[in-house]
């Protein structure tokens, strides 16, 4: 299988290529169209601020790229935030493919901690009685790693949701379009899993 | 709901874990990736890797094992010792470390924790404190705890936490490697103090001092190295204690199966 893995500008992209190669893939690391056009996965990751990383997106009409992919890509994180409408980090307009805003986490008591970093529960959406492709096999109450300070909240597109000041998106799913706000990259064993079933779409 | 974490501390010297009673004495236990991995199979929320290694060699060979833990591990750790400059941060993230941790370079030069907070952000960020209480109250210590400084633990810790600390790991001198228990008295307090997690090192002997952690220090994480290290404490048994003791904790798989059949 072709996996590519989104080049750009911002942070910790390795851990996700490390999570990738435990399970037997090896990726290509590429912000070339082609590459990313061809491939039959693309991986959307990273750590950074909003604004920053779409100007380096425009900047090399990665925007237009992801935008029109139509095999299955996955979002971590920034790259979830990214593929919203707008954020408030850097008060940025985004890729647009979930049409929400992406938000700034406002602590309300003092154990509210801003990034909300950390294993927190996941509620897995079951419309028509059956968890997204992303959660097959997840079982109720596990817990994935998250370090953010923005958050997306709920909307049409949430398959599954987390409560940290408010409840919010933990993960997305539009057509192709998957995208979750933890790291399943170091999210131990369940998070590989959710990998394994994005691979397997 | 967030959980609390629970995170096995291992000191590496010259690519081996060791770990030291009252920071002195010190003692081997294994390879530091394999007793990572296992950590992690058994439910540790996140790792802590201290180089102690003071030649140059030995620094190369902790790099070398960051990136391995990197390569084979998949929950976040944190890598200390030896870092003192933006450059050290760098070269540590770019290993594969989720975060670093500081210590005596923040106390001789606080910028540090303004520029890895700009550079990398906050969350990369943990500030270790190593404090020693006596009649005049909590006084921080440089080098693995061999000089006093002017610093109290807690002006000290706010003032980590204003500059752009993520994260605060306080090691009580006065309970490390006695087991008897955590400092809860001055964890309560900087919990109350901080706006950002506080983790507990230093005193764990018993899965009650974790509880005790949690509850009366109200500390976020609770770390410790010895009673992991020699099994006398196992984190799947902590974990299901900490759980029926009603605090949040990350469960394993077999273990919410557990749970979900009582």
């Amino acid at each position: 299988m072709n996996v590519a893995v989104v080049k750009y500008n911002a942070g910790n992209i390795y851990s996700v290529i490390h999570a990738l190669q435990r399970m037997g893939v090896k990726p290509v690391l590429t912000d070339d169209p082609e590459d990313l056009q061809k491939a039959d996965k693309v991986l959307f990751p990273g750590q950074g601020e909003a604004s920053h990383a779409m100007r380096y997106l425009r900047e090399h009409r990665l925007d237009e790229v992801i935008c029109n992919l139509k095999q299955p890509i996955l979002g971590i994180c920034i790259g979830q935030q990214l593929m919203c409408r707008h954020s408030e980090e850097g008060d940025v307009d985004c890729l647009g493919i979930f049409e929400t805003d992406v938000l700034r986490f406002q602590p309300q008591r003092h154990e509210d901690k801003v990034p909300h970093m950390g294993w927190n529960d996941l509620k897995v959406h079951t419309p028509k009685s059956s968890p997204d492709e992303l959660f097959q096999g997840f079982h109720n109450g596990e817990f994935v790693y998250f370090v953010h300070s923005f958050y997306v909240p709920l909307c049409p597109w949430t398959i599954a949701e987390t409560e940290y000041i408010l409840p919010f998106s933990a993960a997305l799913h539009r057509d192709n379009f998957y995208a979750t706000q933890f790291h399943p990259e170091k999210s131990g064993s369940v998070g590989e899993r959710i990998l394994k079933n994005f691979l397997a779409l | 709901m967030l959980a609390k974490r629970i995170i096995p501390c291992l000191d590496v010297k010259n690519g081996q874990t060791v770990k030291g009673t009252n920071f002195l004495n010190l003692r081997h236990a294994g390879d530091p990736v394999e007793l990572g991995r296992t950590y992690s199979e058994q439910g540790a929320d996140e790792l802590v890797f201290l180089d102690i290694t003071a030649s140059h060699e030995g620094r190369k060979t902790f790099a070398d094992m960051v990136e391995r833990v990197a390569a084979e591990i998949s929950i976040p750790f944190t890598v200390g010792g030896g870092i003192s400059e933006l450059r050290d941060v760098e070269a540590m993230l770019n290993a594969g470390a989720d975060k670093v941790s500081i210590n005596s370079a923040a106390l001789r030069r606080p910028e540090l924790i303004d520029e890895i907070a700009h550079h990398f952000g906050s969350q990369v960020c943990v500030v270790a404190i190593d404090a020693k209480q006596d009649e005049q109250g909590w006084t921080c210590y440089l080098n693995g705890g061999r000089i006093p400084t002017q610093r109290g633990l807690f002006e000290w810790a706010y003032e980590a936490n204003q500059r752009g600390a993520g994260e605060i790991l306080f090691t009580s001198m006065n309970h490390d490697g006695v087991k008897t228990g955590f400092a809860n008295e001055a964890l309560n307090r900087l919990s109350q103090e901080l706006t950002i997690p506080v983790i507990a090192s230093g005193g764990a002997g018993s899965m009650e001092h974790f509880r005790d952690a949690f509850i009366l220090g109200q500390a976020d994480a609770a770390l410790a190295a010895s009673v992991f290290h020699f099994a006398e404490i196992s984190i799947p048994d902590l974990k299901r204690y900490l759980s029926q003791q009603g605090i949040n904790v990350r469960m394993q798989e077999t273990l919410l199966k557990e749970r979900e059949s009582h």
